[in-house]
């Protein structure tokens, strides 16, 4: 940490450069990134309330609204568990080969997503490595499921396939997701203090209870901030996504595809629109993932 | 602070590696349950989609992997992925040198929002970044009327009577990957500049360096591997980026297709042993990308224990 000077009109006087730094990020922050985000609001805000509505309430993008969410949720809710397992093996279990393991968790970030589309696609299709014997697993598990409780539509809800589905986007989803769990876990795990779970052993609590009731609560803010950050990633995801889906529209179509189906229909509006959803939705989650940090920065401070 | 995961180099304390094997309690099935949920995620999400891209590309053997990198198509497409990625990487970097000097050597009035409004590019779909620059370039956009008819009234004489594509051309694809790899070196280096402080900086001003000196000889080499990091990591997603630039780039054979758009197309014309090929090199720049980062990470680790 820096020197506290006494008074920070000083400070800034000292090192140079203030007015041209700042004056290059604002100015390149706006001609990047401000200027044409903007350009989707003021598009729309040329649409009455009544167009605007019924440009995103249409079948087809409420549909995809619902494929987009539910599977981002489900893949996060997904990473949460297998991710919070793999950070844990990772900082508490030493094995031959955990340095490179480790390593790869990134690989998400590094593999360009339509790669990683065409790769998932390939393993998991139906003459893929695994997809030959998990997909007809699959197909009649859900099955079995729609004789045993007939009363839900479950091939439409669960997918019939596994690539060309909507399960295959929920393996591409959690793909893409899969880094965010284990790298904000990864810290907070590896800092957890040992006396804890000593005290919890000597009040007599066995280890399922020091799990549960001392670890957990203590890991809560880190997973639920790599659960939001892996929802907010997923909902944005196309590359990787629409190799695997099928992309049947009102099924397995994504809110991004929709988007890019519009604008090559030169529908401009109502891309824009649906746009302009996704981007409210996507602000309020990055809100809440700052709250979320703020909040766990205190919480592991204290 | 931002929709990304990637750690700050900083971070790692050393306890935590003398954390590990003590705190093994749990019994011996509760291990082994562990071990296998976690390496089978590991293996069916990133070990096996790796093995796959190169079994796939070498399906056919050796000549059919190299045939496909005799296309003069995936060679353009291979020249246009490194030029939008040497125009993107330096612009960002620059911004990101320039980003962390303002944000961590000075205080002023809405600094966290500015570091908030950073990450922006993060939070938003890759597609979504695409459209925006669809709406301000496009025919129907806000300068494509201007750009079409030729007439140029803020860029004088000699551009009248031309045409300016930016989108479906260069310009745009250039443009939306910048966009998508906007935070990358910023967000690197703020944190480290933060931390590092600027007492450093002082001493060389103090004994009389000038600004640019004190940056050259003091700054940057302190924030040499962080900048590094955030360089390998911006330019990774620069060259893999695929729905930006899918929907700016009109996908004009040999002229607007990078090489995930190559792949594409490959792919959708049922060429997998070259679209895998093609992607072959897209994994060996990632697994090149992961060992970069993982020695900084190593480097900057020992370098902390020191």
């Amino acid at each position: 940490m820096s020197v506290a000077l006494p008074w920070p009109r000083f400070r800034r006087r000292v090192l140079p450069g203030f007015g041209l730094s700042l004056g290059f990020t604002l100015a390149y922050l706006g001609l990047i990134v401000l200027l044409p985000l903007s350009a989707a609001f003021v598009k729309t805000a040329g649409l009455s309330w009544a167009d605007f509505s019924a440009e995103v309430t249409a079948p087809r993008v409420l549909a995809s609204f619902r494929v987009s969410f539910g599977i981002s949720f489900i893949a996060a809710l997904v990473n949460a568990l297998f991710g919070g397992i793999l950070a844990w093996v990772l900082v508490r279990y030493s094995f031959p080969g955990r340095r490179l393991v480790d390593a790869l968790v990134d690989l998400p970030f590094a593999l360009p997503t339509a790669v990683a589309g065409i790769a998932l696609t390939a393993i998991y299709s139906r003459n893929g490595w695994v997809g030959q014997w998990l997909e007809p697993l699959w197909t009649g598990g859900v099955h079995r499921l729609a004789v045993v409780v007939p009363w839900v539509g479950w091939e439409e809800w669960l997918g019939g396939k596994i690539a060309f589905d909507r399960p295959g986007i929920f393996l591409a989803l959690t793909f893409v997701g899969l880094p965010f769990v284990v790298r904000t876990l990864q810290p907070v795990l590896a800092e957890l203090e040992p006396e804890l779970e000593e005290a919890a052993a000597t009040l007599g609590a066995n280890r399922w209870q020091t799990m549960t009731r001392v670890i957990l609560p203590e890991l809560m803010p880190a997973i639920l901030t790599g659960f939001a950050l892996a929802f907010a990633r997923a909902l944005g995801e196309y590359g990787s996504v629409v190799f695997i889906a099928g992309n049947m529209p009102l099924h397995s179509e994504i809110t991004p595809l929709l988007i890019i189906t519009k604008l090559e229909q030169y529908d401009y509006r109502g891309a824009t629109a649906i746009a302009v959803v996704m981007l409210v939705a996507s602000f309020v989650l990055l809100l809440l993932i700052n709250l979320l940090q703020k909040w766990s920065r205190r919480y592991y401070r204290a | 602070m931002s929709l990304t995961a990637t750690s700050t180099i900083a971070i790692r304390s050393p306890r935590a590696r003398k954390a590990g094997p003590r705190l093994i309690r749990n019994p011996w099935w509760v291990r082994l349950l562990f071990m296998t949920v976690a390496l089978t995620f590991v293996a069916g999400f990133l070990v096996l989609p790796l093995v796959a891209v190169f079994t796939e590309a070498l399906r056919k053997g050796l000549g059919a992997y190299f045939h496909a990198f005799a296309d003069p198509d995936a060679l353009s497409a291979i020249k246009l992925t490194l030029l939008t990625a040497s125009i993107a990487v330096p612009s960002n970097l620059v911004f990101g040198v320039a980003a962390a000097w303002c944000i961590a050597k000075f205080d002023f009035r809405g600094k966290s929002l500015l570091t908030t409004l950073i990450d922006l590019p993060f939070a938003v779909s890759p597609v979504i970044s695409g459209l925006i620059y669809v709406l301000i370039f496009g025919l129907q956009g806000w300068l494509g009327p201007y750009l079409a008819a030729g007439e140029h009234p803020w860029f004088g004489e000699w551009l009248n009577g031309r045409d300016i594509q930016v989108i479906f051309a260069v310009p745009g694809i250039v443009l939306a990957t910048i966009f998508v790899t906007f935070p990358f070196v910023a967000r690197e280096l703020i944190p480290l500049m933060q931390s590092q402080g600027s007492d450093e900086e002082y001493a060389a001003i103090t004994l009389g360096a000038s600004g640019w000196q004190t940056f050259w000889r003091v700054t940057l080499p302190n924030i040499r591997w962080g900048l590094f990091y955030g360089v390998i990591l911006c330019n990774a997603r620069a060259m893999g980026e695929f729905g930006a630039v899918s929907v700016v780039s009109g996908h004009i054979r040999g002229e607007t297709n990078t090489m995930p758009l190559h792949v594409e197309i490959l792919y959708n014309e049922y060429n997998f042993v070259a679209a895998f090929a093609v992607s072959s090199l897209l994994a060996l720049l990632a697994l090149l990308t992961l060992l970069l980062k993982t020695l900084v990470e190593w480097r900057a680790r020992s370098g902390q224990a020191a």
